[in-house]
């Protein structure tokens, strides 16, 4: 490691971001593949199928087939569409479902270097701020697309993203309020030990107080509506509009807004896990501090991975198990009921904490 | 009429119960035994009567049952049905009771429509729909079964209508009835 040593310190951070962040997008990725796989597979039992079984055992290589297959079918662009934000919306798609896990701590340390790939202090304001661009796309896409239903669906997307990104930021704000600090890695090192009424019980948020579970609550169902999931899939409604926004595009521009689908959900819940869940930690055998050998670090990794791996499991369940909400239903949820109740969520937590002072 | 729409009560439009519901009945059909076939490997019984591809059948001696009449080709209705018939100098049938035999026979399956009347009309019990239900083929001129084909396809019939066994035995009956006291 002598020449490492040797470099100016931005060289040695550009390399070490690199080298952090060429595996976590790989594994992103590889894990929006596999989510795709995990959706179709769940499904398929709980209609009383098998689901795709024929690459590999248990169809293990079934998101290779279907990546080759998005690569080589026809990328057709109609006559009508609006060529460059054509081009555009599914990278805008993308790009921020993949930018938001830059914050997110995934792991303790190992050796010397933190497991995120951006320790910011105002960790959560950035995801907030990345999550909104994801919207655009969607809008862009439904605009581009120069005909009905996409449209349709580009304007309901654009409504209920909107409406529902302002009961998720405030939905969080008690957890800022008890943690004090924006920091994601702070947050989740607040979360270690056993919760103090019940020391059974893992220190994670949301068993800290009754207001913490409500935030996680109305930041769940924000989740589902920020990323286009049953039962706020409006954007994509395929009985309605025949597929909304994406109805235009082909090949891999379709998989891209499919795959961006997927990384949204996962981006979701490893902001949950993080935030509620203690992210890498376990109150078992010392592993809420941070590891000191490698193998407590990629232990870490693990427990935040299979963490994640819960949440999309109830995300894919979730969206097997529900009925669409109609549109006025759905504003009426987001407006009439979450807001107002975040907001007395906050007003309740900020009394409760100024009673405890 | 009118329908009637109760008003939901506190806990149905607090959505909880409906959660609950929704989680019992996938979680039964996720633990359920799957009801998937494995489809080449796996076959579908097919039942007893079904109609599936027309095929030529041989007689127990193994001899062509057709004999070039062209009824099923006549009644057949897109025309799926082809004969060549041997005509004057052709050769003869290879059986007795039969005049003549199909110099060529052949059905488009890709123009069939598995309706039967083949089967119905012929008074020999040549053509049979028998039980394939799949045929596939990489060009057009695949699908084109010619006689050769369709007779290995459909094998020699041992079912009960013997046509002419039957009459042959009606004939020696009718011989030998004088004697008979």
């Amino acid at each position: 490691m002598a020449w490492f040593n040797q470099l100016d310190p931005t060289s040695q951070f550009v390399l070490l971001s690199a080298a952090k962040v060429v595996p976590v997008a790989m594994i992103l990725l590889g894990l929006v593949a596999y989510t795709v796989l995990a959706e179709r597979k769940i499904c398929a039992a709980m209609q009383d199928r098998i689901g795709p079984n024929r690459a590999g055992p248990f169809g293990i290589w079934q998101p290779i087939s279907d990546a080759v297959k998005a690569f080589f079918k026809e990328d057709f662009t109609p006559d009508h569409v609006r060529k460059v934000y054509f081009w555009l919306a599914p990278a805008i798609v993308m790009i921020p479902a993949l930018l938001t896990i830059a914050v997110i701590p995934f792991g303790s340390q190992l050796g010397q270097q933190k497991m995120v790939i951006a320790d910011l202090n105002v960790g959560v304001l950035y995801t907030f701020g990345i999550v909104s661009l994801g919207v655009y796309g969607i809008v862009l896409a439904g605009y581009a697309a120069n005909s009905k239903y996409p449209f349709m669906g580009g304007i309901r997307a654009s409504a209920q993203m909107i409406s529902y990104e302002i009961a998720m930021g405030m939905s969080v704000i008690p957890v800022f309020l008890m943690v004090g600090d924006l920091n994601l890695s702070r947050v989740v090192g607040s979360q270690a030990g056993t919760v103090a009424w019940l020391p059974v019980l893992p220190n994670w948020t949301v068993f800290q107080s009754p207001m913490l579970t409500l935030s996680f609550a109305i930041f769940l169902v924000a989740a589902f509506a920020e990323t286009n999931r049953l039962p706020f899939d409006l954007p994509e409604a395929e009985q309605e509009l025949a597929g909304g926004y994406n109805i235009e595009y082909s090949s891999i521009k379709f998989a891209l807004f499919f795959m961006g689908e997927y990384a949204n959900m996962i981006a979701a819940s490893a902001m949950m896990v993080t935030l509620f869940f203690g992210g890498w930690t376990l109150p078992l055998f010392g592993l809420d501090a941070p590891a000191t050998t490698l193998f407590g670090g990629l232990l870490h990794i693990g427990i935040f991975v299979a963490k994640v791996l819960v949440m999309l499991v109830i995300f894919i369940w979730v969206r097997w198990m529900w009925p669409r909400f109609r549109y006025d239903q759905l504003m009426d949820l987001g407006w009439k009921r979450m807001l107002p109740v975040a907001l007395a969520n906050i007003v309740v937590t900020a009394a409760w904490l100024w009673l405890r002072a | 009429m009118i329908v009637k729409r109760p008003e939901l009560s506190w806990t149905e439009r607090l959505y909880l119960p409906a959660i609950w519901n929704g989680i019992k009945v996938t979680l039964r059909h996720f633990l359920r035994r799957k009801v998937t076939m494995q489809y080449p490997e796996q076959r579908w019984v097919v039942p007893e009567g079904y109609r599936g591809a027309p095929y030529l059948v041989r007689d127990t001696e193994g001899h062509t049952k057709c004999v070039s009449c062209q009824l099923c080709e006549f009644v057949c209705p897109p025309k799926a049905i082809r004969i060549v018939p041997p005509g004057p100098d052709g050769p003869p049938a290879d059986r007795p009771n039969a005049e003549k035999m199909p110099l060529e026979f052949e059905i488009n399956m890709l123009r069939c429509i598995f309706c039967g009347f083949c089967q119905e009309v012929c008074p020999e019990e040549a053509i049979f729909l028998m039980k394939d239900y799949s045929l596939t083929g990489t060009r057009r001129e695949e699908m084109i079964y010619n006689k050769e084909k369709l007779l290995a396809l459909g094998g020699s019939h041992q079912g009960r209508i013997q046509k002419w066994t039957f009459k042959l035995e009606e004939a020696r009956e009718q011989e030998v009835f004088p004697v008979k006291t």
